[in-house]
């Protein structure tokens, strides 16, 4: 996984709440076996149906950090979602609340999402709106959001920050404490299913 | 210390907990299908990992699968290289699979229960946000992502936040014509769809203790609709009663040695939860949806709301934006509301009782013209079932099509999909734009409802036949 210190580009105003992550992806681009190239699925319906549709105006092109309304990635718990912002460019999502099952994938591959406030949120969209050349930056170092009059604190766990800026990948972490597993396993109760 | 009972089972799974990082948690089953776990076999394949337990390990086809001619090869490619590529990986990594013609294959989360590999006290993932479903039975049960699928092949635990609890307290009893599928619906409407977001929910209350395991099933699923990492219930005999005498249940003395362990899987008395929700289920009526997310609902009984009723702006935007997307003007009451098609089915509401609380409805009795209904049983042992009693005869009698197993409408990943611009009722999780077909809109609704709106065309409950 890419390390994670400090990101800085220009943003995407997504004045929407509830962002289920089958509008982040489609189901029919999940039928892949491949772990990338999921970029033409973004906002698949969105893209296709809405000219007036953010990602479709040519002044939001080359964005890295998507700013969206509350309840983003809520729903189905497919990580194609994740993939999809990735591919397409993203580094960083911010917004006021986040779909649980979505941040923690987002977090395990180095998508960072961020919990700001409503209210910043609403004076992100304005600067990105006003000039979408606004530049925003997504400081994982110090904790904070940042843009022309805005120094916004975000809180983030220290064990989920330490993993994003080495770049760490969870399973070779756990496979460290491989003793802890062989230990609980032996006090399991006698009586738990097998499925074979 | 007081616990809840989430909290009991999380700490009944702590391989290792070390300060300043996540508890490390065991996973006694894990349940795999063909979307999610694709790049996570290939990952494990190129790090040259095995997988820890393929015997806590069970895999089937559901997402993709054709609800038709399931013994022929896919027509679709992408959907076909998708199951084949699950039946290499199964093989390869020594994991029990259903493959479409298995008499055990079905929905995930249909099969799990079915078998008794679900069990009270239990952690159960899945790559699959209705996990959810599992913690009917007093599992602590997650969707999980692609990544944490791996995780789990590789290692058998996951590394996991800390959660709240929240308890769901639903008091009295359910009128007549008023399913578990409607409690829940009027849950998320209340709560909202981000209501949840950190919290396992227990569902607690005369109501919920009323309810058989399939209902408790179909409340426990849509907990992710509200938001919440978890639904659990609390273990009880109709819990024991359930599981006892299935395939993977325990038997003999581990049977006297379980049931002694899941009778302490209780919330303790004097517990506090960090929030309570309160519901009397005698004030409450058969729900549908009217909007594009799972809160955007109503009674039946009531009309399309005007956006302008909704004081929080971001509501009101959302409000306005499912109307548009609805085609449904403001003030129309939802009986006017007509349908397309009714789908029947899916891990919310395709288990036996489902299929049988529509089939009394329907039983000698048309569904209407220009109407077509799916009814998709949720595992290949529920239609089996469900044949044995007639209910297929009632079906087919009625006009619907009669399917074969698998999660069909509820997303729309096989043949099973609305037209731009069809409408339907449908008794799955999901009414987001799109969901069951490009263009395609839905309303949420039980199965009673579901059968009703069959026959009349329009929303409707069995009482308007």
């Amino acid at each position: 996984m890419e390390k994670f210190t400090v990101h800085t580009g220009s943003a995407v105003p997504l004045r929407y709440s509830n962002v289920d992550t089958d509008q982040i992806i489609p189901a029919v681009y999940l039928k892949r076996v491949a772990r990338t190239g999921f970029e033409d699925g973004l906002f698949a319906a969105w893209r296709a149906n809405d000219p007036e549709f953010v990602l479709n105006k040519p002044e939001y092109a080359g964005a890295s950090v998507l700013v969206a309304g509350p309840d983003f990635g809520t729903g189905s718990s497919r990580e194609h979602a994740v993939w999809a912002l990735q591919d397409y460019g993203f580094k960083a999502v911010i917004a006021p609340r986040f779909g649980d099952i979505f941040r923690g994938n987002s977090l395990k591959g180095g998508l960072l999402t961020v919990v700001v406030p409503q209210e910043v949120v609403e004076r992100l969209w304005a600067a990105v709106e006003a000039d979408p050349a606004t530049q925003v930056t997504v400081d994982l170092v110090e904790r904070e959001v940042r843009a022309p009059g805005i120094a916004q604190p975000f809180e983030l766990d220290d064990y989920t920050r330490w993993r994003l800026m080495e770049g760490l990948d969870d399973i070779a972490l756990t496979l460290r404490h491989t003793d802890d597993i062989d230990a609980y396993e032996k006090r399991r109760h006698a009586w738990l299913p097998v499925t074979q | 210390m007081a616990r809840t009972m989430a909290e009991k089972v999380w700490e009944e799974h702590v391989v290792r907990r070390a300060e300043g990082e996540p508890d490390l948690l065991y996973i006694d089953l894990h349940l795999v299908h063909e979307v999610t776990s694709p790049q996570a076999f290939e990952g494990l394949r190129l790090a040259g990992r095995p997988v820890r337990r393929p015997d806590l390990t069970i895999a089937t086809e559901d997402h993709n699968v054709p609800t038709e001619n399931i013994l022929g090869p896919i027509a679709d490619k992408v959907s076909r290289t998708q199951i084949e590529t699950l039946r290499k990986n199964a093989s390869d990594f020594g994991v029990r699979l259903f493959p479409m013609g298995d008499i055990d294959q079905g929905i995930v989360h249909v099969v799990g229960p079915q078998l008794g590999l679900t069990q009270p006290g239990m952690t159960v993932v899945c790559g699959d946000s209705h996990t959810s479903t599992h913690g009917a039975f007093g599992a602590l049960a997650f969707g999980i992502g692609t990544s944490q699928v791996e995780h789990v092949l590789a290692t058998q635990t996951l590394p996991m936040a800390p959660f709240k609890t929240m308890a769901v307290t639903v008091n009295g009893s359910l009128p007549e014509g008023v399913t578990a599928k409607d409690i829940i619906l009027a849950v998320i409407a209340r709560i909202g769809t981000g209501g949840g977001q950190g919290y396992v929910i227990e569902y607690r209350g005369q109501a919920i203790r009323e309810l058989s395991m399939e209902a408790r099933m179909t409340i426990c699923n849509m907990s992710i609709e509200a938001g919440a990492r978890a639904g659990m219930i609390a273990p009880d005999d109709t819990t024991f009663d359930y599981i006892k005498g299935r395939p993977h249940a325990p038997q003999g003395a581990d049977w006297d040695a379980a049931v002694a362990h899941w009778r302490g899987l209780r919330t303790d008395d004097d517990a506090v939860f960090d929030t309570e929700v309160v519901l009397d289920a005698d004030r409450l009526s058969p729900f549908v949806t009217w909007g594009t997310n799972p809160g955007q609902g109503a009674p039946l009984d009531s009309a399309v709301p005007d956006p302008a009723s909704f004081a929080d702006p971001t509501e009101r935007a959302a409000a306005e934006k499912a109307l548009a997307y609805m085609d449904l003007a403001p003030g129309t009451p939802l009986r006017e509301v007509r349908v397309d098609t009714v789908f029947l089915g899916s891990c919310t509401n395709g288990r036996i009782e489902d299929l049988r609380a529509a089939a009394e409805v329907i039983k000698g009795r048309k569904v209407a013209d220009n109407v077509r209904m799916l009814v998709v049983p949720g595992s290949m042992r529920v239609k089996e079932q469900a044949n044995a009693e007639g209910l297929g005869e009632v079906f087919t009698a009625a006009g619907a099509e009669w399917r074969e197993a698998g999660c069909s409408m509820c997303l729309g990943m096989n043949p099973d999909q609305l037209k731009p611009g069809e409408r339907s009722a449908s008794t799955s999780n999901r009414n987001f734009e799109g969901r069951q077909g490009k263009g395609g809109r839905t309303h949420l609704v039980s199965p009673l409802v579901a059968a009703a709106t069959a026959v009349r065309g329009t929303l409707s409950s069995p009482a308007d036949l």
